[in-house]
This record gives C-alpha cells, sequence and structure tokens, in this order.
C-alpha cells in the first residue's frame, strides 16, 4: 500500500522565462505519513519596502516538496518569535513540532542583503544551525534553497538537493500551422527561474549534465538527422561533437567528466561507444546484433547500465569497464516485466531506476541491484525518462497529465510525490543536475 | 512529388509490367479470378495504386514487415531502382510508449527492414537514407491503440517531396 495521505495543496508560482511569464504550478499529490513537523516562521523583513523574494515561502515549499518535512501553516504558527531569544518552546511542544525556523532579511548599502536564521531543536530546545548570508537581489532564492539543504542536512543526515537545477526539452506548437518549437530549459529544482538554452523547430532530447554541472550534452536533429552537441549551459557555446551516419544518441557524461557514453549505429546497428571528451576518440563497447543503447553510468565510472532488446524486448544489462575496455560478461539486470528500459542509477550506486512495463502500463520502477527487488514507484501510464537527484532521495521523470506532457517527482520510497505542470507546452525529458560546487 | 511519380510512372511502364509478374495479388484475388497479366492497363493501375502507398505500418517494439505490404515495397523497389537519379529517404517512427532513445533505435531499426527489402530487389543502397524519429514526430495524436498503431510506421519520402 503505497498510497497513505493525500494532500492537495496547489502552489500558483510564476516563472520567469525568456521573453514571456510562463506559469507553473506545483501539486503535491501524495504526502507522506510520519513526515517531520517543522515550524517556518516568516523571516522578519528590515524595510519599509516591498520583499523581493519571500524566502521562508521558498523554504516551506522546498521542504514539503521533499515529502519529508510537514511544515506548519502559516495560520497555525501561534507565535511568531524572530530570534532564538524569543522562542517558548513550551508553546511548540504542545503543538508536536519537533523543529522550528526563525530568520531575518536585512537590505545592505551596497543592494545587497543579509539572510540570517537559526534552526532549533523543539525538545532539546537547543539551536541545531544558525547562519548569515550575504545575497545578491537574484540570489535570494538560491540562498533560500541552500537554507533548505541545511535544515535537510541537519535533520536527514543527507544533503539536501534544492539548490541544484534540472534540464528539460518544452514542445510548444505555434500558429496555425502548428509547427512545433522543441526548447531546452534549464530551471531551478522547483521549476523556477526557467533559462532557455537552446531552441530549434527540429527535435530536441536526451540532455545530460557534466559533472560540473557546467555543460549539458544533448541530441537534436538541427541538420535533419539526430546528432550529438555539447553546450555550455552559462555562455551557451555550442560544440557538435558526434554526426557519424546513423544515430548519434543517448549521451551519459563520465562522474569524472573526461568521457561520454553514448549510441551510434554507424556500423549497421544502434552499438554503445565511449568516446573520450577532449580528443572524440571513440571505444566501442557493445557488439551485438540487437539495439544496445540508453547508456547510464555506475557513480564509481567503471561500468555501464544499458537498454538492449538482445534477449527479445528491451531490458537493463550491465557491463563491467576496465582500464582496457569491457571486463568479463555482460549481466543482465532485468527480468520482471516485458519492458525495462532507460536506466538511471542511483548516487550511491545501489538502485537503478527505470521505464517499467506493467501489463498495457509503462511506470517508473527501482530496482534494488542487491537485494534484486523491483519496486513500482508510480501509478499513471506513460512515464519516462527517470532521474536520480544527487542525493538520492527523490526522482524527476517525465508522464502525461490531462493530454498534456508534465514533469513528475517521486521520492525513492515512492511515498512522497508531485507534479510540475507548466502552463505552456509539452514537458520532457528532465534531467537533475548534479550538486553545484561549493 | 505528383508529377515526378506521373513521369516516372509513365516512363516505367515497361518494368511495371515485369515487376507484376513478381507481385502476388493475396488481398484482392485478381488472380484467381480474370488471370494474371490479361490486361497491361489493369496491371499499371495496380502498379499506380502501390506507389501511392508511401507508409509501412508496425506492430508494437516490432520491426517485421508484414507480408500485407510486400507488393507495396516491390512496386517501389521497380519505381526506384528503374530511376537511378531518384533518392529516397526512409523515415522510421515508433509510437509514444516506452522510452525515447529506444524508441529512435526502433524507428532505425524500422527503416533499416524496409530498406533491406528494396535492396534484396535491385535497389542501390545509394538511393536510400534511413532517418529515425522515434516518437518524436506522430501524425496521430491520442493516447490510445488507434493512434499508436498510425504512429509505428515508416514513411517512403521521394526526393524533391
Amino acid at each position: 500500500m503505497l498510497l497513505t495521505k493525500k494532500i492537495t495543496t496547489a502552489i500558483l508560482l510564476c516563472v520567469l522565462a525568456t521573453k514571456a511569464y510562463a506559469t507553473l504550478t506545483i501539486d503535491i499529490t501524495q504526502g507522506v505519513e510520519g513526515a517531520l513537523p517543522i515550524a517556518i516562521v516568516p523571516f522578519v523583513w528590515e524595510s519599509e519596502e516591498a520583499l523581493p523574494e519571500d524566502i521562508s515561502a521558498v523554504i516551506r515549499a522546498d521542504l514539503q516538496r521533499s515529502g519529508r518535512f510537514a511544515p506548519v501553516a502559516d495560520e497555525d504558527l501561534i507565535e511568531r518569535p524572530t530570534v532564538g531569544s524569543q522562542i517558548n518552546f513550551q508553546t511548540w511542544r504542545t503543538l508536536n513540532v519537533d523543529n522550528l525556523v526563525v530568520g531575518k532579511i536585512s537590505p545592505l548599502k551596497d543592494g545587497n542583503y543579509q539572510v540570517k536564521f537559526q534552526l532549533f531543536d523543539v525538545y532539546k530546545a537547543t539551536q541545531l544551525a544558525g547562519y548569515s548570508i550575504k545575497s545578491s537581489k537574484k540570489g535570494l532564492r538560491r540562498t533560500a534553497h541552500r537554507i533548505s539543504d541545511i535544515i535537510y542536512k541537519n535533520l536527514m543526515g543527507v544533503r539536501g538537493a534544492f539548490d541544484t537545477h534540472i534540464a528539460y526539452v518544452t514542445v510548444i506548437e505555434k500558429g496555425e500551422a502548428k509547427t512545433k518549437l522543441y526548447k531546452l530549459a534549464v530551471a531551478d529544482s522547483d521549476g523556477y527561474n526557467e533559462r532557455i538554452v537552446y531552441s530549434s523547430i527540429q527535435p530536441v532530447l536526451s540532455p545530460s549534465w557534466s559533472p560540473d554541472g557546467r555543460h549539458i550534452a544533448y541530441v537534436a536533429y538541427a541538420r535533419g538527422r539526430p546528432e550529438l552537441y555539447i553546450q555550455n549551459v552559462s555562455t551557451r557555446r555550442t560544440k557538435r561533437i558526434a554526426s557519424y551516419q546513423g544515430l548519434n544518441n543517448a549521451p551519459a557524461w563520465s562522474p569524472n567528466g573526461e568521457k561520454l557514453a553514448l549510441t551510434l549505429s554507424k556500423d549497421g546497428n544502434p552499438e554503445i561507444y565511449i568516446m573520450d571528451v577532449k580528443s572524440h576518440k571513440l571505444s566501442r563497447v557493445t557488439r551485438n546484433y540487437a539495439i544496445d543503447t540508453e547508456p547510464a553510468w555506475m557513480p564509481n565510472g567503471r561500468g555501464l547500465v544499458f537498454t538492449s532488446d538482445r534477449g527479445g524486448g528491451p531490458q537493463l544489462y550491465q557491463v563491467v569497464l576496465g582500464l582496457r575496455g569491457v571486463k568479463g560478461k555482460i549481466k543482465r539486470l532485468t527480468y520482471e516485466g516485458s519492458y525495462n528500459a532507460r536506466a538511471s542509477v542511483s548516487p550511491d550506486g545501489k538502485k537503478v531506476a527505470m521505464v517499467h512495463r506493467v501489463e498495457d502500463a509503462f511506470h517508473i520502477g527501482v530496482l534494488d541491484l542487491e537485494t534484486e527487488h523491483m519496486t513500482v514507484l508510480t501509478d499513471s501510464s506513460l512515464d519516462e525518462s527517470p532521474s536520480f537527484a544527487p542525493n538520492g532521495s527523490m526522482i524527476i521523470y517525465a508522464t502525461e497529465h490531462e493530454n498534456k506532457g508534465i514533469l513528475s517527482a517521486v521520492s525513492v520510497d515512492g511515498r512522497a510525490k508531485q507534479r510540475l505542470i507548466f502552463q505552456e507546452g509539452d514537458v520532457r525529458e528532465p534531467a537533475w543536475s548534479p550538486f553545484k560546487a561549493r | 512529388m505528383r508529377h515526378l511519380l506521373k513521369l516516372l510512372f509513365i516512363s516505367g511502364l515497361a518494368i511495371s509490367i515485369v515487376a507484376c509478374s513478381t507481385m502476388g495479388n493475396k488481398d484482392d484475388g485478381t488472380e484467381a479470378e480474370g488471370g494474371a497479366m490479361s490486361e497491361t492497363g489493369m496491371l499499371s493501375d495496380d502498379f499506380q495504386v502501390m506507389l501511392e502507398k508511401r507508409v509501412i505500418y508496425f506492430e508494437f517494439n516490432s520491426s517485421v514487415v508484414k507480408s500485407e505490404y510486400q507488393d507495396i515495397l516491390t512496386a517501389h523497389a521497380e519505381n526506384i531502382a528503374g530511376h537511378p537519379d531518384v533518392t529516397v529517404v526512409l523515415e522510421g517512427h515508433a509510437d509514444e510508449r516506452g522510452s525515447r532513445e529506444y524508441n529512435i533505435a526502433l524507428g532505425e531499426r524500422r527503416a533499416k527492414a524496409v530498406q533491406q527489402l528494396l535492396t534484396l530487389q535491385g535497389v542501390s543502397q545509394k538511393q536510400l537514407q534511413e532517418i529515425s524519429f522515434g516518437e518524436e514526430r506522430p501524425v496521430a495524436l491520442g493516447h490510445d491503440e488507434s493512434a499508436w498503431s498510425l504512429n509505428r510506421r515508416v514513411e517512403l519520402l521521394y526526393s524533391g517531396e
């Protein structure tokens, strides 16, 4: 029984897109029973001017989306302390609130802002964390995500993935001719601050982040057929790196950033290759008449999980890579179900998320590599493109909702779910970025 | 394209007659009824009808060309082989189910299956080019089998089209 408690809070958010304002709705479709109650008191704003960014609201939404926390609603905050010394812990204990966050935002003379916050354990009446972060106006949302990360790390013991990005493809139909416009976009992990990285009237797909988060590799049909490109996310400088005959597809950046695994069909059918990013030198991984595609790296860089239909239907296989190429035999990983494809390996290398068919529906499944147990995480159909958050807590994927392509996220245990609905176009092919360098 | 086809057709009449000798007539049963190759005109009409069919449909996750398309592909093979200046793009497509990259590979395999059937019948590989769009270019937009069955296809696109 996956479904526990349904929270339907729709938060309407405005996302800054290039030229136009698009509206993004985040629906938390399934919350978690036993999520940690936390009170986030609205941060004090020390100015007469309008608050440039509601930081405490961003933090509250972050923690709620993770499924791990149950933030107390604003109207239920019976006291509003602004610093630790004002907290009456007994009040919060009677409300069964485990943790409390207070803070304030002060404008600085140089046009920047100082954001101070403190996190408390209500029962022990102790401060768990306290920081003062200087932020530009533009950087206030990022500061809020960093605070969410600090809270998450303190209370969950693992790094939060709020201060990260997602890349995805949006397809919009324009005009009477319904010309399709494909956009490769990057947004904050909560869907805000959308930036268009690349757009084309030809298909774009399969974005893959470089481990330093600076580049994205992707497939574009800019010249009428699939070719591979690498693009710098901030300068937008683009380089075509593979345009062999046939497929140039499914790029996956190696964990050390030096190599790309990819699919080429120049030999007659789709095979997996590894390309050295600097020299573009290729080494071949698979040799099979079947389809071999969708490589995903093991986090240690010493192996790949990929899709192959060498056994009939598409299933996941694992290959170990040594210094001199393929080591040992290729191992089949999935046996449950007639269709398992598009692997995403968890950052700890213990789980593999995939597109998993159950009867006529395509769900996101996750396979525990140790126990070989498969868990179906989603109950929608037409789910595809799973991508692990860099802390392994959530999986973002593409699905279909009311005849629209949307992104959804699910916690790895399947207990927390949310939908990200962009008002404009079909959204698909999400890729969660690595952690930012600190 | 219509004009080009007509030109091809007129100049390809002789070939079409030869072609018919290798074409089965399993669907309409004309062979059994009227006897084979009695009327050049009728056979030419058949040939033209066949040539106007430019889409081959597939089963889910399959790249097997069903026997019902053999006649169509034979007609195209004769037509393309008879006109070495013509090139044809074989565009492979898949339905929306499953993963996008696997579907691109599947679309390519479908296009290659058609390519093989054409080259086996004398078409030069140089006249053919396979491009797969996977599930990126559906012709039917629904989310059920009636739409999916139309999207699992290979389109034959003659040069200049």
